[in-house]
């Protein structure tokens, strides 16, 4: 624990109890309106969101103008900050309209924008001055000397390559004072992002322009060549070669994360469902507070590590920084695993003199279900269902239709933007 | 138009030497401590016995300090890039900027040659590292042609790209080779395979090769063809691209020979005499077919294909 003794410029000491005074963000990531309010409301003190353009990820669906003012707007009243993702590598056909994007997203009054080609950052000065500019992990920043070099440069925050580990950090950290932003949880580039083109040449795909088809998640038959002979490095029974990395998750190492300070941890996944980011920040957002309030009685509870596997579809690990991941935190045979919960439905409204809940429902369920209900301000509860009714008053046999409006009767209150969930069998 | 710099990475000092026949203009070499993929490790003592051959020919000499440096590596910049100034090689090629901070600290003459593979993708970009002192940009290999030229037309740096060879598609810094023998319980593979340049991987749906190995920097996986375009050269010529490269990681020597030999003929006949160029096409290619591997199927990599998002 040499790393908590040495830093005090991130606690003091209150009632002789030491307390965390630099809290670091939350970072969430969301895909469109719905899932921005939902992280927000989940507790993420940041969203990351991508616009039409100038983004990767351009399967996500994006942002408009219009709908970042909305999100800022909602933000703001949480006290949340919104950030941009403009993070391609542009070609020349790209440039155009970038000056107007960056006035636009200013306008929209986001708080700064995730970059990493030059030719954004440079304009972004210019044209849109109040924006803060921070670099996109897509320039595999590795070193604290790289670190400097864009501190001096004015930029307001560095994202750290995925390949960098607690005491890189640390060392970067004692000899730059510039705010750091790290991955704590979601998937994994293999490679140093940036540095694939895999897409590119299997598919002709730009994978630094958006367009990343995830080829190393594919299998391949590893062969050496002898005398000219083209000889199998593998037997029938083997699983193919593989480079699927496991899902970074660092709860376990988020005492560690907060006394490096370390300014802010980010969950990668703008694809990701409302449910998976409603989760996974109630539960970061537990585990931050917690150790703020009292780090030296602190424990990771068992619940949170459970809770953070109900919406997981990969097997997990630490990544780079615990220390170099060995093979056990790759994915050999299969690359995914069933997620273990289904995302029923979200609530809209409840009445505490009837005790009815109304769900806008997302997966099917019937009663006599054992379902689960979690939110930002309770701890997560079980019940069967009873009797099912539409939004008409008539019963129903099951909820079947998505975005379908139904109510019954839950003892226990709940509130809106609370989600149920319940285990596959 | 003036002729391009008919640049060669080569394997070894000896290979230098033949290169140097053939016709070569400049060198890059270097070792795997501070470069990325070189055709062949070259010791500092190397880099000085290198220097003194390609100097006496009045060629030009380059060290590629263009890893992705850790902590790790920072202290060793300095003093590596000094002892290269002392050797009197004529530039850097880099990629991390913590190359630019090494100069500007150590107030070294040096010049800068910006090579960051993947991400040098517009004419903005290297301008942005012309203002930082680098005089000398390689551009991304999956850029079409157009686009190189564009770039190359707004560009107040010498512009490089290649011609010739393979090209890296990923970096990883795991050791994905060994990882995988000891995910198969294979440890001896490991100590067999550690160093060797000659294994692949096999993508059945695109029935692609793609070679891969490991060193000090990660796994490296290459492209699956190599690129020729010795018989595509009027655009770049046209366009005064400054330097041309031939790749030589991963070919024989006396590959890389035969392939430097054909564009030096390529780019010597353009300028005496443009025709004598298109009607001499056909025997250039087949020149280079001749000596291609069996395993290494020719492509005019994104030179003609472009990519969507």
């Amino acid at each position: 624990m040499a790393i908590i003794e040495m830093n005090d410029r991130i606690s003091s000491i209150v009632d002789g109890k030491r307390v965390i005074t630099k809290k670091p963000e939350l970072l969430a990531p969301a895909g469109n309106l719905e899932k921005l309010k939902i992280a927000v409301h989940y507790g993420a003190d940041a969203v990351f969101i991508g616009g039409q353009e100038f983004g990767l990820r351009s399967n996500a669906g994006n942002f408009s103008i219009e709908e970042m003012h909305e999100g800022v707007e909602f933000a703001a009243a949480y006290g949340a900050k919104i950030y941009v993702t403009t993070n391609i590598f542009a070609h020349n056909d790209n440039m155009d309209g970038l000056e107007d994007y960056l006035v636009a997203l200013e306008g929209a009054g986001v708080t700064g924008i995730i970059v990493a080609d030059p030719l954004i950052i440079e304009t972004c000065k210019v044209v849109a001055p109040k924006l803060e500019i921070h670099l996109s992990t897509q320039q595999s920043l590795s070193n604290w000397k790289a670190v400097q070099y864009w501190k001096d440069e004015g930029l307001h925050r560095v994202v750290l390559a995925r390949e960098t580990g607690a005491e890189e950090i640390k060392l970067m950290k004692e000899n730059v004072d510039i705010e750091i932003e790290s991955f704590v949880h979601g998937a994994m580039c293999i490679a140093y992002s940036g540095r694939c083109v895999l897409s590119n040449h299997m598919t002709a795909r730009d994978s630094n322009r958006g367009g990343c088809c995830q080829s190393c998640r594919w299998d391949y038959d590893l062969y050496a060549v002898e005398d000219g002979e083209e000889k199998p490095l593998f037997t029938e029974d083997d699983d193919a070669f593989a480079m699927s990395p496991k899902d970074l998750n660092l709860i376990e190492s988020i005492p560690k994360i907060i006394e490096l300070g370390i300014d802010s941890l980010k969950i990668e996944g703008r694809m990701k469902s409302i449910h998976y980011i409603a989760t996974v920040v109630t539960v970061y957002r537990k585990v931050i507070d917690a150790y703020c309030a009292d780090p030296e009685n602190f424990v990771i509870r068992k619940e949170w590590v459970e809770e953070l596997a109900k919406c997981a579809n990969r097997e997990t690990a630490s990544s780079f920084f615990e220390g170099e991941p060995s093979y056990e935190q790759q994915m050999f045979g299969t690359h995914s695993k069933q997620t273990t919960y289904d995302f029923c439905g979200m609530v809209v409204e409840y009445d505490e003199a009837t005790q009815m809940v109304t769900l806008q429902q997302r997966n099917y369920f019937k009663p006599g279900d054992e379902v689960e209900f979690f939110g930002p301000n309770m701890e997560n509860f079980t019940v069967v269902v009873e009797e099912i009714f539409d939004e008409k008053g008539n019963s129903l046999d099951a909820a079947r239709h998505p975005l379908e409006i139904v109510r019954f009767k839950c003892a226990q209150k709940v509130s809106p933007y609370d989600m149920m969930r319940k285990e596959m069998r | 138009m003036k002729k391009p710099e008919l640049l060669v990475t080569p394997k070894s000092v000896n290979h230098i030497k033949a290169l140097l026949e053939a016709g070569a203009d400049a060198f890059v070499i270097g070792e795997q401590q501070f470069g990325l993929r070189l055709a062949g490790e070259f010791s500092i003592e190397d880099v000085k016995e290198a220097t003194t051959l390609i100097h006496a020919a009045g060629k030009k000499v380059y060290v590629a300090m263009n890893a992705i440096f850790h902590n790790d590596r920072v202290p060793g910049l300095a003093p590596y890039m000094m002892a290269l100034e002392k050797i009197g090689v004529d530039a850097i090629y880099y990629g991390d900027p913590a190359v630019v901070m090494t100069k500007r600290e150590t107030g070294s003459k040096i010049p800068l040659h910006w090579d960051a593979e993947t991400i040098a993708t517009n004419w903005f970009q290297v301008n942005y590292w012309g203002k930082r002192g680098a005089t000398r940009a390689y551009l991304a290999r999956e850029l079409g042609i157009e686009e190189i030229v564009e770039i190359k037309e707004n560009a107040d740096v010498e512009i490089e790209v290649q011609v010739h060879g393979m090209t890296c598609m990923f970096q990883s810094k795991r050791p994905l080779l060994g990882n995988y023998f000891l995910y198969q319980d294979k440890a001896m593979e490991i100590e067999n395979r550690k160093d060797a340049r000659n294994m692949y991987l096999h993508d059945k749906e695109r029935n692609n090769k793609y070679p891969i190995y490991e060193d000090l920097n990660g796994t490296h996986i290459y492209s699956p063809a190599d690129m020729c375009i010795i018989d595509e050269l009027e655009e770049l010529f046209e366009a005064n691209v400054d330097v041309f490269r031939i790749e030589g990681v991963l070919q024989e020597e006396a590959y890389v020979v035969t392939v430097v030999e054909q564009y030096r003929k390529a780019i010597d006949t353009f300028f005496e005499d443009e025709d004598a160029y298109f009607d001499m096409k056909e025997q250039l290619v087949k020149a280079i077919e001749d000596v291609q591997p069996a395993l290494r199927p020719l492509d005019t990599g994104f030179f003609f294909k472009e990519t969507v998002y």
